[in-house]
C-alpha cells in the first residue's frame, strides 16, 4: 500500500470533519422536528379551539350542539377516576418497593415478581382493558363505573410507582439503615421514620409520572364500556338525589366519562363544528398532563441538585 | 443504695416481662407487615395471572365455536354479520403494517437523536433536549390521534392527492413520532453506559466522532439498542387511539399503508363502543383479538431478551 500524500491526509482529515457535521446538523434536525411537532400540536389546538376558552365550556354537559357542549362530566369523571387510582395504585405501589428493596430475600419468588413487573410495562394498555372487563365489570359486580376505571388504571401504573419507588430507596445508603437499626429500631420502624421520608421526593416524582399517563388513558376506559354522552354528574355525598339521600361511596358506582373518551369523541363527529370542541377540549388536557410531567421534571431536578448524602 | 435497688427487685420484676410481651408484640407486628408488603408486591403477579386466566378462559369459549384454522387462515373479518367470518390476519396485517411505518419513522430517528445526545451533543444541549423528549412522551394518545386525523392527513393530501380520509400512513408517520422518545432515551442510556475507555482508543486511533460513533459505541452498545427497538415494537403493535381516530376501522386485508384498515387495537375499541350482551360471540371476539395481540408482544419480547442475551457485551 503506497502511503498517502500530506494532500490526501488532508482531504480525508476534511471528509471526516464534514461527516461529523452532516451528522450533527442531522441530529439537531431530529431534535427540532420532535419539538416542532409539540409546537404544531399545541398551536393548532389553540388556533382552532380558542373560540370554546369560555367559563361556559367548562360548566355544560355535553350537547347535540358543538357550540352549546361543554367538558363538565369529563373533567369531573377524570378528576374522580384520578382519585380512585391515587388511593389504590401509590399504597400499592410503594408498599411493593418496599418490600423488593428492604425485605425481599434473593429467591424465585423475588426474581418471579421482579420479571413480572419488567414485563407488565410492555403490556398494551386495551390488555389492561380486557382485564378489568372480565374481572372488574362482570366477575367482581362493580359494573362500568367510576370504581371500575380508577382500579384499572391502578393496575396500569403500578408498574411506574414501584419503578420509581425502588430507585428512590436504592439511592439512599446503608448507614442511614445501620445507624437507623444500631439504636434499636426494627425493620419496620427503620422504613417508615428514614427510608420512605427520604424517598419521598422520587417516589412523588413517580406518582405524578404515573397520574399523568394515567389521565391521559382512553383504551382500557373504553373498553370497559364508559359512556361517551353523560348530562349528569355523579352523586354528591350525603346529598338528596331524585332516589333519597346519595351514600358517602356512591359515586363511585356511577357511569362516567372521562376528558379522553370525550376528546375521542368528538373528533369522530362528522361535523367540523365538533373539532373546535376536540381542539379546546384536548387543549385543555395537554394541559393537565402538561403541566403534572413538568412539576415532575421539577421535582427531579431540584432532588438531583439538594441531596448530598 | 445497693439496699434499695434490691429491695425494689420484686417490683421490677413485672416490667421486665412487659418487655419481654411488648418484644414478641414487636416481632409479630413486623411479620405481619412484612407479609402485606409482600401482598402488595404479589398483586403484580396477580395482575398478570388475572389477564392470562380473562383472556384465555373468554378465548376457549370462542375457539370450541370457531376452529383456530379458519381463524388463522379466514381472509375475512365479519364477526358482527349475518354471514360471520373470523379471520383474525385481516387485523393482524392492519397492524403490521402501521407497526411497520411507525418504526421507519421511529428507529432512524430515535437512533439518530440518542448518538446525537450521547456522541456529539454537550451537556447543556442534553440537559435542554431530554425534558423536551419527555414531553412528547408523555402527550395522551388521544391527542396524537386528534393530531394525525386533522393536522397530518389533510398536509399529506397535499402530497399524496389519492390518499383517504383515513390511513393506516397519516396514523402511523405520527405513532412514530410517539414512539421516537422510548427508543431515544433508552438507547441513550446503553450508548452512556459504554466506557470512556473504548472511545479514547478509537479517538487515539484518529477516528472522528462520528466513525467512533459508528463503529465503537454503537456495536458496544447492540444490545441495549435491540431492547429499545423492541420497546417501540410493543409500543407500536399496542398502540390503540392513534388507529382507532386515524386510520379507520373497517376491516381490510391489506399491506398497503396508503389504505384505511382496523387493527386489533382498534377492533377492541369499536366493538367496545357499542352495546354487546355479555357472552355473545361478539363480545368473545375481543378477548380472542386480545389473546392474539398480547402473544405478539410477548413473541417480540422474548426475541428481544434472546437478542440482549446473545449480544450483551460486558466491561
Amino acid at each position: 500500500m503506497k502511503p498517502l500524500t500530506t494532500e490526501q491526509i488532508r482531504a480525508v482529515i476534511a471528509r471526516g470533519k464534514t461527516n461529523d457535521l452532516i451528522f450533527k446538523s442531522l441530529g439537531i434536525f431530529c431534535l427540532a422536528l420532535a419539538l416542532l411537532v409539540i409546537v404544531a400540536l399545541i398551536a393548532d389546538m389553540v388556533m382552532k379551539g380558542s373560540e370554546r376558552f369560555t367559563v361556559d365550556f367548562f360548566l355544560n354537559f355535553a350537547s347535540r350542539r358543538a357550540t352549546e357542549a361543554g367538558i363538565l362530566s369529563a373533567w369531573v369523571g377524570s378528576l374522580l377516576v384520578m382519585l380512585v387510582t391515587a388511593c389504590a395504585a401509590v399504597p400499592l405501589g410503594v408498599a411493593a418497593g418496599l418490600y423488593l428493596e428492604e425485605y425481599a430475600k434473593r429467591n424465585w419468588l423475588t426474581s418471579i415478581i421482579e420479571i413480572n413487573i419488567t414485563n407488565l410495562a410492555a403490556v398494551p394498555s386495551i390488555v389492561y382493558g380486557l382485564l378489568a372487563l372480565g374481572i372488574f365489570v362482570y366477575q367482581f359486580g362493580f359494573g362500568q363505573s367510576i370504581l371500575s376505571a380508577g382500579l384499572t388504571l391502578a393496575l396500569l401504573i403500578l408498574p411506574i410507582i414501584i419503578v420509581s419507588t425502588r430507585e428512590a430507596i436504592r439511592a439512599i445508603p446503608a448507614m442511614i439503615r445501620e445507624g437507623s437499626m444500631a439504636v434499636g429500631a426494627t425493620r419496620w420502624q427503620t422504613c417508615r421514620y428514614h427510608i420512605v421520608p427520604y424517598a419521598m421526593p422520587g417516589i412523588l416524582t413517580g406518582v405524578i409520572i404515573g397520574l399523568a399517563r394515567a389521565i391521559g388513558e382512553t383504551a382500557p376506559i373504553i373498553t370497559i364500556g364508559a359512556l361517551t354522552f353523560i348530562a349528569f354528574l355523579p352523586p354528591v355525598p350525603l346529598t338528596e338525589t331524585g332516589q333519597g339521600t346519595a351514600g358517602l361511596f356512591d359515586w363511585l358506582m356511577s357511569p362516567f366519562t372521562v376528558m379522553p373518551i370525550q376528546i375521542f369523541n368528538w373528533t369522530s363527529r362528522p361535523d367540523p363544528a365538533f373539532e373546535v370542541n376536540a381542539a379546546a377540549a384536548g387543549f385543555v388536557l395537554m394541559a393537565m398532563v402538561l403541566s403534572m410531567n413538568a412539576v415532575a421534571i421539577w421535582l427531579r431536578y431540584r432532588l438531583r441538585k439538594n441531596i448530598k448524602w | 443504695m445497693n439496699h434499695a435497688m434490691s429491695a425494689n427487685l420484686p417490683s421490677e420484676l413485672p416490667t421486665i416481662s412487659d418487655r419481654l410481651a411488648k418484644n414478641a408484640m414487636r416481632n409479630l407486628t413486623e411479620r405481619l407487615i412484612e407479609f402485606m408488603l409482600l401482598g402488595a408486591a404479589a398483586v403484580s403477579v396477580l395482575t398478570t395471572l388475572g389477564i392470562v386466566y380473562v383472556l384465555v378462559s373468554e378465548s376457549i369459549t370462542f375457539f370450541a365455536q370457531i376452529g383456530i384454522v379458519e381463524f388463522l387462515t379466514d381472509t375475512q373479518w365479519t364477526p358482527l354479520f349475518d354471514d360471520a367470518h373470523f379471520g383474525i390476519m385481516v387485523l393482524v396485517s392492519g397492524t403490521l403494517v402501521s407497526s411497520f411505518v411507525a418504526l421507519a419513522v421511529a428507529i432512524p430517528m430515535g437512533t439518530v437523536i440518542a448518538i446525537y445526545l450521547s456522541e456529539f451533543a454537550d451537556s447543556r444541549v442534553r440537559e435542554m433536549a431530554k425534558p423536551i423528549l419527555e414531553l412528547l412522551g408523555g402527550i395522551p394518545t388521544i391527542v396524537f390521534g386528534y393530531f394525525a386525523l386533522l393536522v397530518v392527513t389533510p398536509i399529506l393530501q397535499v402530497i399524496f392527492p389519492s390518499l383517504p380520509g383515513f390511513s393506516l400512513l397519516s396514523a402511523g408517520l405520527v405513532m412514530g413520532i410517539m414512539i421516537v422518545p422510548y427508543v431515544a432515551s433508552l438507547s441513550e442510556d446503553a450508548m452512556r453506559a459504554v466506557p470512556m475507555s473504548l472511545r479514547e482508543g478509537a479517538y487515539a486511533m484518529g477516528s472522528t466522532r462520528l466513525y467512533t460513533a459508528i463503529h465503537v459505541v454503537v456495536p458496544a452498545a447492540i444490545s441495549g439498542l435491540a431492547a429499545s427497538y423492541i420497546l417501540g415494537i410493543s409500543r407500536a403493535v399496542g398502540e390503540t387511539m392513534i388507529l382507532a381516530v386515524a386510520a379507520g376501522m373497517q376491516p381490510n386485508l391489506t399491506w398497503n399503508p396508503m389504505e384505511p384498515a382496523a387493527t386489533i387495537t382498534s377492533y377492541i375499541v369499536q366493538v367496545a363502543l357499542g352495546d354487546l350482551p355479555h357472552g355473545s360471540i361478539g363480545y368473545q371476539t375481543i378477548f380472542a383479538a386480545g389473546l392474539t395481540l398480547l402473544l405478539i408482544t410477548l413473541l417480540f419480547n422474548i426475541l428481544g431478551q434472546w437478542l440482549r442475551a446473545k449480544y450483551r457485551e460486558n466491561y
